[in-house]
């Protein structure tokens, strides 16, 4: 089979949920249309590059997958019913044949309700995550495996799981109206900085075989954003991705060590990405609404306009921390306000914030409680205490990188 | 033939490497780092994992009723578990081989540490020979 080339690759990719957005609105069963529409796609990328791309791609996926389903419910089907079996999917009011690529009733709810149906309250946030890479990001079960290193059988239970847990929940959830699709972004927001998190996090595996998940969260989110033009938190998290992944080059040492922003050479930010996010960021703003996710890219971009951690803004940063407290009161948020405190009123005033954070349970025991005080307790001058701090966090974190940080820092500190 | 090997280190006390000056943190971080990547690239590897320390750590048995009953921390215990590698291999003097790399990784002041690799066998499925009735 010759290779896609990566305009073709991408081609699909953005098609795929639109493509499953029509058939699951035509033929309801999510499950078999997203068998149908996955078959489709590897039908397509066997034969376009040797045939060339059709006139319509997203007519001839449609067609194929829908002879896939078709073929599908024959085989499932006492030969007697099959036709009118086939019929009865297919609400009454469209039993009229609808030409092959017809955007139906309105094609942009049906590709929006199709990241719903992924990220639906039932099914547990991995399965939310693996449903949304193959069904809105079309990569295939194999692509999926190996972006979170597990074994492609594991995976395909995974998703098999979570199709079955759709249909007992009752198939799609289609939004009746624009306020209660507003009401249900932020799932979907959540998901996919869910994905760009893991892209970002992971600390093994190897990068070339790998797919990019912080890539595809940002894709995704293109694709959402244009859906939802109107809706600004979309773009908040689109701008704070953009931001965090201008860093992606100078995060890691050459062993895979994590280097923190203040230790970061800023040459090698992606400038691109960076000026992107301020874009996306000040149509974001513009609309008046602001929530968590705008709030924590304006945090990031006043990092990323700043030519050292020293001369960020800090009085600003402090303030928007203030703000996300107000609208999101997360405990790594506090954490973050307390440095941020430190920043702009010296150590103590942080270290007395982190205290107080402390209290919330959810805290009380976090790894980074430990680093964010010996970071403080560093800065003001407590060597001992912020080595001891050091190697308290160090043995609890879950992550290698973080761990070779911790333990380096704390043995750079001893070694002066 | 597969092998894990099980890299075990101290359990008592905070972690031995802390005590480390920082480049010799970092030679042994390098070391394993190019050890992973060196068995991979002789398509030994299998799989290998790193894992959370003995502060993390609680046994599990099942209650009356099937429900967990967990026991732990065990700050206090000798040895622990500190991660493996799983490698596809032609012999087990080859397996031992690798564990003695993996052994002699670089400590304190660049001397090797000589840590004790637990080397056992993964169990395979039967032999085709062997399959009844086939």
């Amino acid at each position: 089979m010759t290779p896609l080339d990566p305009a073709t690759q991408d081609l699909l990719r953005t098609l795929a949920p639109q493509v499953l957005g029509t058939l699951v609105r035509r033929y309801r069963d999510f499950a078999d249309c997203e068998d149908a529409v996955q078959e489709a796609l590897i039908a397509a990328a066997g034969q376009w590059p040797a045939q060339g791309l059709p006139a319509n791609p997203k007519g001839w996926l449609i067609t194929v997958a829908t002879r896939r389903l078709t073929d599908q419910v024959r085989a499932d089907t006492a030969r007697r019913l099959r036709e009118q079996l086939v019929v009865s999917l297919v609400p009454a009011d469209e039993q009229i044949a609808l030409a092959a690529d017809a955007a139906g009733v309105n094609e942009r709810d049906e590709t929006l309700d199709l990241y719903f149906t992924c990220c639906h309250a039932a099914l547990s946030a991995a399965s939310q995550v693996a449903l949304t890479l193959r069904a809105v990001g079309g990569l295939t079960t194999a692509e999926i495996a190996r972006a979170f290193l597990v074994p492609e059988a594991t995976m395909a239970q995974r998703l098999s799981r979570a199709k079955q847990t759709i249909k007992a929940a009752g198939g799609q959830f289609p939004a009746p109206s624009e306020q209660e699709r507003l009401a249900r972004m932020p799932a979907v927001l959540h998901v996919v900085y869910l994905i760009f998190s893991e892209g970002y996090s992971a600390s093994s595996g190897d990068r070339v075989t790998r797919v990019e998940l912080s890539s595809e969260a940002i894709r995704v989110a293109r694709m959402l954003a244009e859906l939802v033009p109107g809706d600004p938190e979309v773009l908040g998290l689109l701008a704070l991705m953009l931001f965090t992944d201008a860093r992606r080059a100078a995060r890691t040492g050459q062993n895979g060590e994590l280097v923190p922003l203040d230790e970061q050479d800023r040459s090698a930010w992606d400038r691109h990405a960076i000026d992107e996010g301020d874009r996306v960021l000040r149509r974001a703003l513009a609309r008046g609404m602001v929530g968590p996710y705008q709030i924590q890219a304006a945090i990031a971009a006043l990092h990323d306009a700043a030519p050292s951690t020293e001369a960020a803004d800090w009085p600003q940063i402090l303030a928007l921390y203030g703000l996300l407290r107000r609208v999101d009161d997360s405990p790594m948020a506090r954490l973050s306000e307390a440095i941020a405190l430190a920043m702009v009123e010296g150590p103590a005033a942080g270290l007395a914030a982190l205290d107080e954070a402390a209290a919330d349970p959810r805290l009380a025991d976090h790894h980074r409680l430990d680093a964010a005080r010996a970071h403080l307790l560093e800065r003001a001058g407590d060597r001992s205490a912020a080595i001891a701090c050091y190697h308290r966090a160090a043995a609890r974190t879950g992550s290698i990188p973080e761990r070779n940080y911790l333990l380096l820092h704390a043995a750079r500190l001893a070694d002066v | 033939m597969k092998y894990m090997l099980m890299m075990h280190a101290p359990g008592n006390g905070p972690l031995q490497i802390a005590s480390w000056p920082a480049d010799d943190i970092k030679a042994h971080i390098a070391f394993m780092m190019n050890f992973g990547r060196k068995l991979a690239a002789a398509g030994e590897l299998v799989g290998a994992e790193g894992l959370s320390g003995p502060e993390q750590a609680r046994r599990v048995r099942a209650g009356a009723s099937g429900e967990a009953i967990t026991d732990g921390v065990f700050p206090e215990t000798k040895e622990f578990l500190a991660g493996y590698w799983i490698v596809d291999v032609d012999s087990p003097e080859r397996a031992y081989a690798i564990a003695a790399e993996a052994s002699a990784a670089p400590g304190k002041g660049g001397a090797p540490l000589n840590m004790s690799i637990e080397v056992r066998q993964v169990m395979s499925g039967p032999p085709p020979e062997w399959t009844p009735g086939a």
